[in-house]
């Protein structure tokens, strides 16, 4: 499978004075599922636009199975793109749209009609075929525009954001979907999303990138339970994030001076840290335990705001020493809601707790 | 209606008023043009004829310029779509900045007075010509390509326009998704943008056609001793007018009207089968109504009318009714004659020898009836009073001079 690879080796693309994306420098391995995860705007789309020719990167090159692709236009590379708003032809029927990149090779209509018949079974849509593309539902346009990307069999299929569309029941069957024609197929899937749910459940490995800096790459579980950066730790998934000076390391065990008192968590990635470094601690809501009364080391004394029920879980907003907290904590049918205001100690394990250098967060 | 406000009526008569205010001249022209009256009116109504109709397609000079339009009209559609498009194809490409440049250089030619333009025209060839050392025979001094050039130079903007406002709403990413697709650029050109683009396509070259053909203030300099279709009509119209132009009106109109209706069917019937709502419809659901209310048909059925009507008209003889007009007129034209003796004879009886001067005129054939001056109410001859009440009714100023001349 390495002939598929796609090597973006040092590769930077800039408008102007304006830098959309910074350095990326990676492999991605044939027949992975490859998401690039990052806030809106962060150039994730440039990236992908980079990838199948639309543009050419301003410094560094795109190697797909091991030629360097420039000058190479996107009709002449091995991939396929899914765009955001899917771009089928509205003027043509599901078939016809299915059946374009045959008809632009020259192949007759007879068996370009047999392909397309193949695919929209493949896809669990058959006998569409005539209807014009506005009379399919999301869902089924999103599943034409696969087909019809699908239909000379590229080496890669590259996929911008394209659930965003989608209501959230539909898009949560769109990612099991999606993988399964992803192992089906045996393909290189490279798949950008702002969403870290669909990043998180759907690929092999991920990027998380922020404003053009690839932060992170790595599988989903170390993206989720090692974050390299503050960013990404405060990007992916929900988290408490306590700023604090570094007063003590031993091992691993890095303790901070924070407002809410001496914590101690754990320095990702083996890190070394001199006393007094701003760093933060980064505590996931489900890591947290109430423990009612006990003052014990790695405690945070707060008081309830509101509690939200969400059915499996109960969320309990807090405020300790003016710093918001969330835990989340699973339902098991006890009734044991906290009373506004009421007081209260959390605390957790240091394993669980990362310590990162200061830098940016997500959303601030 | 709403009653509530109270101006049903008042809405309702102007409405009546507005329609009268648009289509009335129309009418009054179609009536007249069948009118064997020889100048263009419905009072009084002399005979019903078709011979206007024979007198226009018999006018040489307005048939010839009839086909100089034509070849001038489809050579301007043929240039001015294509230009058209890739001035608005190179619009949608460039860079806002560039792109606000370009427009205004593009859209120029429409800001300028045409007549400028057609004297510039003859200007820019002439002298390219002489530059070039050709002859008054060559194509820079020719008429018809000066004026294909001329109109080319801003009815190309307006199909530029046409181009313009359908390539906003193009997406895109759709060529986009072509190329990614394999397709090449022309390709994708072919495939995708032109079939997107092929309703503005049909209007351009439709206004483009209409534009040039009644293009009057460039082309009556550009053709030079030529004339076109349009610059004929106006000097006929300036040297008087007839009912012919009528005529022309009448045709005018009914194509219109024909293509107005074909085209109502065609937007009509392709509503319908957009919205997947043709078997439940009572026209379009019925075999045989949907086979009438194709717009293929509806132009067969209309172009059919039309003709039977032409035929059957062309077939009418005004012969008998017009002599019997011209009858009459002699005959009335013999009784003013008898009466104006007689009053001349009674004033020779009144006063003798002095009176008999006055009636100077008298002595040619038509007595004093073709003078105007003699109609004048309280003009110079007194006792000719009488005859004056006459005038104003029956047929108001049939014996003006000259308007005998053209039967
Ligand atoms: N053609 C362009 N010219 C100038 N700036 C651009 C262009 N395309 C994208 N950008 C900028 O690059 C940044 C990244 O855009 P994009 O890749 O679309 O982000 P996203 O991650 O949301 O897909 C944005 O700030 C955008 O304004
Ligand atoms: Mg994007």
């Amino acid at each position: 499978m390495t002939t598929k690879d796609i090597v973006l080796d040092h590769v930077s693309i800039r408008f102007g004075s304006y830098t959309a994306v910074d350095n990326a420098h990676l492999t991605i391995r044939g027949g992975e599922f490859f998401s690039f995860l990052g806030p809106s705007g962060c150039g994730k789309t440039t990236l992908l636009r980079c990838v199948s020719g639309f543009s050419e990167p301003t410094e560094g090159r795109v190697l797909i199975g091991g030629s360097d692709m420039k000058g190479v236009g996107p009709n002449k590379r091995p991939t396929a793109l899914i765009f955001q708003n899917l771009a089928l032809f509205p003027l043509m029927s599901v078939a016809d749209n299915i059946a374009f990149p045959l008809e632009v090779r020259g192949i007759s209509k007879k068996q370009r009609r047999k392909r397309a018949d193949e695919l929209l079974d493949m896809i669990a849509l058959p006998g569409v075929g005539d209807k014009k593309v506005h009379e399919l539902s999301g869902g089924q346009r999103q599943r034409v525009a696969i087909a019809r990307a699908l239909a000379v069999e590229p080496d890669i299929l590259l996929l911008d954001e394209p659930l965003s569309a989608l209501d959230l029941k539909l898009r949560h069957h769109m990612r099991t979907e999606l993988r399964a024609i992803q192992q089906r197929v045996g393909l290189t899937f490279i798949y950008i999303t702002h969403d870290q749910g669909e990043a998180l459940t759907m690929s092999d490995r991920v990027a998380v990138m922020n404003s053009g800096v690839i932060e992170q790459i790595g599988d989903p579980e170390s993206i989720y339970n090692r974050p390299k950066t503050s960013f990404v730790a405060s990007f992916v998934g929900e988290t408490n994030a306590i700023e604090g000076k570094v007063v003590l390391q031993a091992g691993e065990i890095v303790t901070l001076e924070t407002p809410v008192g001496h914590l101690q968590g754990k320095a990702a990635g083996g890190r070394r840290y001199k006393n007094g470094d701003p760093c933060y601690l980064f505590i996931r809501p489900e890591q947290l335990e109430v423990k009612s009364g006990l003052e014990a080391p790695n405690t945070i004394a707060a008081s309830v705001v509101k509690e939200e029920f969400e059915g499996s879980a109960r969320i309990l907003f807090l405020k300790a020493n003016g710093i918001d907290m969330r835990i989340t904590r699973v339902n098991r049918g006890a009734s044991d809601a906290l009373a506004n205001g009421q007081a209260l100690v959390c605390a957790f394990d240091p394993d669980h707790a990362t310590v990162l250098p200061h830098g940016p967060l997500a959303g601030a | 209606m709403n009653k509530g406000t109270g101006g049903g009526a008042i809405a309702a008569g102007y409405s009546l008023l507005f329609f009268a205010f648009l289509f009335g001249p129309l009418i009054i022209m179609v009536i007249t043009a069948f009118n064997s009256s020889s100048f263009p009116r419905i009072t009084p109504w002399e005979c019903f004829t078709t011979e206007w109709f024979d007198e226009l397609f018999g006018n040489e000079r307005l048939m010839a310029g009839l086909v100089n339009s034509v070849i001038i009209g489809v050579g301007v559609v043929a240039i001015s779509v294509p230009v058209g498009l890739a001035g608005a194809l190179a619009l949608s490409e460039v860079g806002p900045k560039v792109r606000a440049a370009l427009y205004t250089v593009l859209i120029t030619p429409i800001l300028i007075p045409g007549v400028v333009l057609g004297i510039s025209t003859i200007v820019f060839w002439g002298g390219l010509g002489r530059s070039v050392g050709a002859d008054y025979g060559s194509i820079f001094f020719d008429g018809m390509f000066l004026t294909l050039a001329g109109q080319v130079t801003f009815i190309a903007a307006y199909a530029m326009l046409v181009f313009l406002a359908r390539l906003q709403r193009f997406d895109p990413t759709l060529t986009e998704a072509a190329l990614d697709l394999g397709a090449t650029p022309g390709q994708a050109f072919r495939k995708i943008l032109l079939p997107f683009l092929s309703p503005a396509i049909g209007s351009a070259a439709f206004l483009t056609l209409l534009a040039s053909f009644e293009n009057y203030n460039t082309t009556v300099f550009t053709i030079l001793s030529g004339n076109t279709f349009t610059t004929t009509l106006a000097s006929k119209v300036r040297h008087g007018t007839d009912p012919s132009l009528s005529a022309l009106a009448v045709i005018i109109i009914a194509v219109t009207l024909i293509g107005a209706m074909v085209h109502e069917a065609h937007t009509r019937r392709a509503e319908v089968m957009r919205t997947g709502q043709a078997a439940r419809s009572k026209v379009y659901g019925n075999p045989v109504l949907s086979v009438l209310a194709h717009p293929v048909m509806v132009l067969v059925l209309l172009v059919a009318m039309g003709g039977g009507l032409a035929y059957k008209a062309s077939q009418h003889d005004a012969r008998a009714c017009k002599q019997q007009i011209l009858d009459d007129k002699r005959a009335l034209q013999e009784k003013l004659l008898e009466e104006q003796r007689e009053r001349i004879r009674a004033q020779k009886a009144a006063t003798p020898a002095p009176a008999a001067p006055s009636s100077g005129p008298a002595p040619s054939s038509f007595g004093g009836a073709f003078n105007p001056g003699s109609l004048a109410p309280g003009s110079a001859p007194a006792p000719a009073a009488p005859a004056t009440p006459k005038t104003p009714s029956g047929f108001g100023g049939a014996f003006a001079p000259g308007s005998l001349k053209p039967n």
